[in-house]
């Protein structure tokens, strides 16, 4: 049986890993490659690297860094942040990279989604959407989540699955760093209205909340970081915990 | 032992240099017939679209050099699939080594397949030491349906086959490069087979 999948996220500033509060109030949570090893080892499914400072200062690409992961370890593994061309996407690719994520470049060039998909296949763009509720309606937002945009969520994520993307990574941004547990309404809704997997990502602060996304979220994977950067929840334990409450999971 | 990874323009190959490194071995890219047929060890990678990357065989000549190959071969994900009879992607002619067309999975499911499932019946010297239901890890929207030269299934709306083996050619669905411990090991195994 597919398992669901666990994917600690290390979100990267400066080559080091951080995860912010919010995205605003940065720590620093170790080295990329080596974090990235262990988790490996510990039994993450997959790891996804974000580089957070990216989007705003149009940093292009984690070229040596990904090279470095690439050599280490041996799951699967997803970058993002500032990508924004076909090019960006091939030099990560090059330097052993599995899938990329775009967020922002996507909302503003939704074409570039296509690109990717005609270049490098479904498999290794994985479209990422943060968004808020505003109103009773979720918006998507732009820039690690500080720019508000009019497209809303549900149409987006249709489009993207439409023009080929092979997954969707969302992130409720009214969760992300709360602890609360995940958006698992909207998920729901996400995993119904499209037929690719949907990442879980934003809220998780204990092991049940990983159960509640995959049950009531039907989530397909979940991703969280600083539950698994701080030692708060081993992923050992969790996929445990989870495979004794019938999640399959791969231990 | 030399070992080959065919290049021909499609998808991800530093991940599989980089496993093979792990292993203590070291691995050319080269799109060279004369190369290709002097190697120990070929590996035929894959990912993107498969009429375009038949195309993209076809172009180079590699289409008709792969299936007259006499060491052993591994196509991986798109190339074990190319290496079957056609593909339902793209209405496309494959290497027609493997007697079996590869198919579309159900909407019953969500499409792609992505993540870790687990592999049984294993029969073949590519799975020694490995555990029957072990986890390996894949990502693909259409798959090669189980028979004779079914190696390896696993089930995913249905028994389908997870890896394909016929003389010295296989194919595995599944990335070994990116399957923990259990793909190295794979790797190993068709390394030193």
């Amino acid at each position: 049986m597919l398992t669901k999948r666990i994917i600690p996220c290390l979100d990267i500033k400066d080559g080091r890993t951080v995860k912010g509060i919010n995205f605003v109030d940065l720590r620093d949570a170790g080295d990329p490659v080596e974090l990235a090893a262990l988790y490996a080892e510990k039994g993450a499914d997959e790891l996804v690297f974000l580089d957070i400072s990216a989007t705003e200062e149009k940093r292009k690409t984690l070229a040596d860094l990904v090279y470095r992961i690439g050599e280490r370890i041996n799951i699967p593994f997803t970058v993002g942040g500032g990508i924004s061309s076909v090019e960006d996407v091939d030099i990560l690719l090059k330097n052993g990279a599995d899938k990329v994520s775009i967020n922002s470049s996507a909302v503003k060039n939704p074409q570039l989604i296509n690109d990717l998909v005609a270049k490098f296949g479904s498999q290794c763009i994985v479209v990422a959407i943060d968004a808020k509720e505003i109103e009773g309606e979720w918006k998507v937002h732009l820039v690690g989540g500080k720019v508000p945009t009019d497209v809303e969520l549900f149409e987006w994520a249709k489009e993207v699955e439409e023009r080929g993307a092979g997954e969707i990574l969302f992130t409720s941004m009214d969760h992300d760093g709360t602890k609360n547990g995940f958006a698992n309404k909207a998920l729901r809704r996400l995993s119904q209205e499209v037929n690719i997997p949907v990442i879980a990502s934003g809220g998780a602060g204990n092991m049940k909340h990983f159960l509640d996304t995959f049950v009531d979220g039907q989530a397909d994977a979940a991703l969280a970081a600083s539950v698994f950067h701080f030692k708060e929840i081993e992923i050992k334990d969790l996929k445990e915990y989870l495979e004794h409450e019938d999640i399959p999971m791969r231990l | 032992m030399k070992i080959v990874i065919i290049d021909y323009g499609a998808g991800n190959i530093q991940s599989i240099k980089f496993a093979i490194r792990r292993l203590g071995y070291e691995a050319t890219l080269s799109d060279n017939p004369e190369e290709i047929k002097q190697a120990g060890r070929v590996i035929f990678p894959g990912v993107g679209e498969a009429s375009s990357a038949m195309a993209k065989l076809r172009a180079s000549g590699l289409d008709r050099l792969i299936p007259q190959l006499t060491q052993p071969v591994l196509g991986i994900c798109l190339g074990m699939q190319l290496m079957c009879k056609g593909s339902e992607e793209g209405n496309t002619k494959g290497l027609d080594i493997f007697d079996v067309d590869v198919v579309k999975f159900p909407e019953s499911v969500k499409v792609p397949q992505i993540g870790w499932n687990e592999i049984s019946n294993l029969k073949s010297g590519l799975f020694t030491s490995i555990t029957e239901n072990s986890h390996i890890y894949l990502v693909h929207s259409y798959y090669a349906p189980t028979c004779e030269d079914t190696i390896a299934v696993s089930e995913y709306a249905l028994l389908y086959s997870a890896a394909l083996g016929k003389d010295n050619f296989y194919g595995t669905q599944f990335h070994p490069e990116k399957s923990s411990s259990v793909g190295a090991q794979i790797l190993k195994n068709f390394l030193e087979l």
